[in-house]
């Protein structure tokens, strides 16, 4: 079936439904999401969302701007973190303007709360800069803007898979995507396309992510010609429930939780003397990572540590973190009020993804050039403001301030643009997909996706992780080359046409191959440490040779044919020594 | 552990009415029933067709009936059930195919109430001020994650396809109760028209059924009585 539509935005997560916003009564719209749009990510989001309004103590977005570069070790792009850390006001407010029910201080201000790498006056101390509703922030964040998506006549085309993005002239012209509910491939005609698709956490056996993000508008970016930036910056959250991943929130630190080896000991001070259990995350999961490679983790496999929040008192915890604390009680049958909770670090977060710049228009290489028509905000999306280590909260303020700017910029190019014809076959790549995937009933076609999906997850949970080092990803290379001659022999089972996930979720995981290599070659080629990047074979930051973005282009059969390197954009913070 | 798990099946390219098939399968007490059907349509009936994302309960995708009570199968543990699991689609909804049903009516519903914020002033340059008691009031009804748990347990809902169900009546709650909002007439009058919120029985299985801990049956209490004394 054929759409035509002035905008298109993939994905009805918060950035597509900020983005979405934007462009009401600009042109016609529609959003196309794999999931209904409340079933998206972001309403996996607990802890916060940081604005330096100053409501419980004194702040500056000075100052947010810098602890978002620090955070990210230099490799933020400051131009964006200033855009972010300044837009952050204004579009908190907008949010509690929907309607968003923030927490609220006794003079019904918006309450603000303390969260890791967030600090006064340039790293003094801790500062209470994240709003919040309860430990369901992104919850709330999502459902407001799907509710205002609602209020104005926003056209959803739900259960929708995105296949291709269409380039005609060396322009975006539209996308492909399969109708889950009956099998038929659409094809979605536009002036301006806007990638909100998400992170790619499934790559990770351990993961705070849900089944559904598996990085299919970075896939497809990438597909298309895209370079994907930074793709080695994936972060670690330090706190996933033991062996599942499920996210408990740095909130609980935040709120005044602690962190205890296996014998009691509070070893984050030992490591962060300021910030301790609230220094930035790249930081506490190497600190849980070389408890546990010293011997000091706990349980029968010395493989996990403690989240105390049991000293807060059943009221606190209640009121502020009462969902985390459900599911430590749910899944693991621990009660958060009496005993410390099990935790690993969990994969949480690209920073990495499809280069933008920061209106949101999407880059093909190092000069920065625009594809034309083509866009991107939130995690899919490499603005970057979150350089080699994203703050807590950062996501959710970026995924509402770019999602926005994306919106606009887009509402400016469809005024002035007329549509650029569709290019011959342009559905002819989704197509011989779909019939190859289809052929997996075949004889040839042996093998299980779901063994080729655990090993990848194993292998890169094992050696593309916290800490790591040459020989470990070297490994996870050839294994990687493995599972993709493996991949092509898949086989399926179900023929239907109507709500075939099977089929679906083979094509999930074609991503998920593309994007592990992705993400390894460029860490294998960027030879020093920084942020979340952390080899042990070459523990110093190298700002000489690799203070700079990581661009790595997909040959034609499929692998990364190479890399290139895009400078930094440095305005008011020259980079130095990260200590808290 | 030993489990067997009985699933309602239904093709709607193949089958006619639905059936039941069975799996035996290996599974840990700690393993989520979902863990439990990802093994089944990974390692064996890749047909087996169901809804499934965040898997650990805030997205509501995967809403069903789980031995005859409607649970989110990420929510629920092996160990809860024992050794026998019986998963159904939930009742009051149209089977698309296997466990998936059509959630399209319910979105209506749901939107019929105009969930969104209504505030006819100009806003302020900063937030709009609200107490943390004002807060309060509705502070549980935000926790909704539109998962239909709610709606699809309630025998009233089963019954009638018109009624308007204990999701959007939640949600209705939710903006009622919020001192920043200004559309409660509207919302008002949705409710309680013939197929609004006084269709509702008092049965209690949305209490039961709520993967949030909203109390749902006492919510809606709480729109009759607005609507009867005008007090929240």
């Amino acid at each position: 079936m054929y759409h035509k539509f002035d905008a298109l935005v993939i994905g009805g997560g918060g950035a597509g439904l900020s983005a979405a916003i934007k462009l009401v009564g600009k042109g016609n719209v529609a959003v196309i999401s794999k999931l209904y749009p409340s079933r998206s990510h972001t309403g996996a989001a607990q802890g916060g969302i940081c604005a330096a309004l100053g409501n419980t103590e004194e702040d500056h977005w000075e100052w947010h701007m810098f602890d978002t570069v620090k955070g990210g070790d230099y490799l933020t792009d400051q131009d964006a973190a200033e855009v972010l850390a300044k837009e952050a006001i204004d579009a908190i407010y907008e949010l509690e303007h929907m309607g968003l029910p923030f927490n609220r201080t006794p003079d019904g201000k918006l309450d603000q709360r303390r969260f890791g790498g967030h600090t006064r006056n340039y790293g003094e101390g801790p500062v209470r800069r994240a709003c919040y509703s309860a430990d369901r922030t992104g919850h709330m964040i999502l459902q407001t803007l799907y509710q205002q998506g609602i209020k104005n006549n926003v056209t959803f085309f739900n259960e929708f898979h995105l296949m291709d993005v269409i380039i005609s002239n060396g322009r975006c012209v539209g996308v492909t995507a399969i109708d889950i509910k009956t099998g038929e491939l659409h094809t979605f005609h536009s002036k301006a396309t806007i990638l909100a698709t998400g992170g790619y956490g499934r790559v990770w056996k351990v993961t705070s992510n849900a089944h559904a993000c598996t990085g299919d508008g970075m896939t497809s970016a990438y597909r298309a010609g895209i370079p994907l930036m930074d793709m080695e910056m994936y972060q670690f959250h330090p706190t996933g429930l033991y062996r599942i991943g499920i996210l408990l929130s740095e909130a609980a630190r935040g709120e005044g939780g602690i962190l205890r080896n296996a014998e009691g000991e509070r070893f984050c001070e030992r490591y962060a003397p300021t910030l301790k259990d609230l220094a930035p995350r790249d930081m506490v999961s190497r600190f849980i990572s070389q408890e546990i490679r010293e011997g000091r983790g706990a349980g029968p496999d010395k493989d996990y540590v403690y989240l105390h929040v049991d000293h807060l008192g059943k009221e606190v915890i209640d009121a502020k973190l009462p969902d985390i604390t459900d599911f430590a009680r749910t899944y693991l049958k621990v009660e958060p009020y009496k005993e410390g909770v099990p935790i690993q670090p969990t994969a949480h977060y690209a920073m990495g993804g499809v280069p933008t710049n920061v209106n949101g228009e999407v880059i093909m290489d190092e000069k920065g050039t625009v594809m034309p028509g083509l866009y991107a905000a939130g995690e899919v999306a490499c603005v970057s403001v979150h350089g080699a280590n994203r703050l807590g909260t950062n996501s959710l303020v970026d995924l509402v301030v770019f999602g926005r700017r994306a919106g606009s910029q887009a509402a400016e190019y469809i005024k002035t643009t007329d549509f650029e014809s569709l290019p011959a076959n342009h559905d002819a790549s989704s197509k011989d997909l779909i019939s190859w995937v289809n052929a997996g009933t075949g004889q040839s076609r042996t093998e299980n996706a779901a063994n080729i999906r655990k090993e990848l997850q194993v292998e890169m949970q094992q050696n593309v992780q916290v800490v790591r080092d040459e020989k470990g990803m070297s490994h996870a290379m050839s294994k990687i080359a493995e599972l993709k001659e493996r991949y092509q022999k898949v086989k399926i089972q179900d023929v239907s046409s109507k709500f075939n996930t099977e089929r679906l979720e083979t094509l999930e995981l074609g991503s998920l191959i593309e994007l592990a290599e992705a993400t390894t070659k460029s860490a294998l080629e960027r030879k020093e440490s920084r942020g979340a990047h952390y080899r042990e074979d070459m523990l110093n930051r190298d700002d000489v040779n690799f203070l700079a973005h990581t661009l790595a282009y997909r040959s034609d059969d499929g692998g990364v044919s190479r890399l290139a390197y895009k400078p930094v954009v440095i305005t008011r913070f020259q980079p130095k020594e990260r200590k808290y | 552990m030993q489990v067997t798990v009985k699933i309602l099946r239904f093709d709607p390219e193949k089958d006619k009415k639905a059936h039941f098939e069975t799996y035996e399968l290996e599974a840990d007490p700690l393993d989520r029933v979902l863990d439990v059907m990802n093994s089944i349509k990974w390692y064996k009936d890749g047909t087996l067709t169901f809804r499934r994302s965040c898997a650990h309960g805030v997205c509501g995708s995967d809403a069903m009936r789980i031995n005859g009570r409607n649970r989110l199968a990420c929510k629920v543990l092996v160990q809860d059930l024992g050794k026998k699991i019986q998963l159904e689609p939930m009742l009051g909804f149209k089977i698309i195919k296997d466990l998936v049903v059509d959630m399209e009516p319910f979105f209506d519903k749901y939107k019929s109430i105009k969930p969104y914020l209504i505030n006819y002033e100009e806003a302020p340059s900063a937030e709009r001020v609200q107490s943390p008691e004002e807060h309060e009031l509705f502070d549980e009804t935000t926790k909704c994650i539109l998962c239909g748990a709610c709606s699809g347990s309630c025998p009233p809902y089963w019954s009638n396809s018109e009624f308007i169900g204990p999701a959007a009546i939640v949600n209705a709650h939710r903006f009622i109760f919020d001192s920043r909002d200004q559309g409660s007439d509207e919302r008002l009058g949705v409710l309680s028209e013939g197929e609004g919120v006084w269709r509702c029985r008092t049965v209690f299985n949305c209490t039961d059924a709520c993967p949030r801990d909203i109390p749902v049956t006492k919510v809606i209490e709480q729109i009759k009585r607005v609507m009867l004394y005008n007090r929240k």
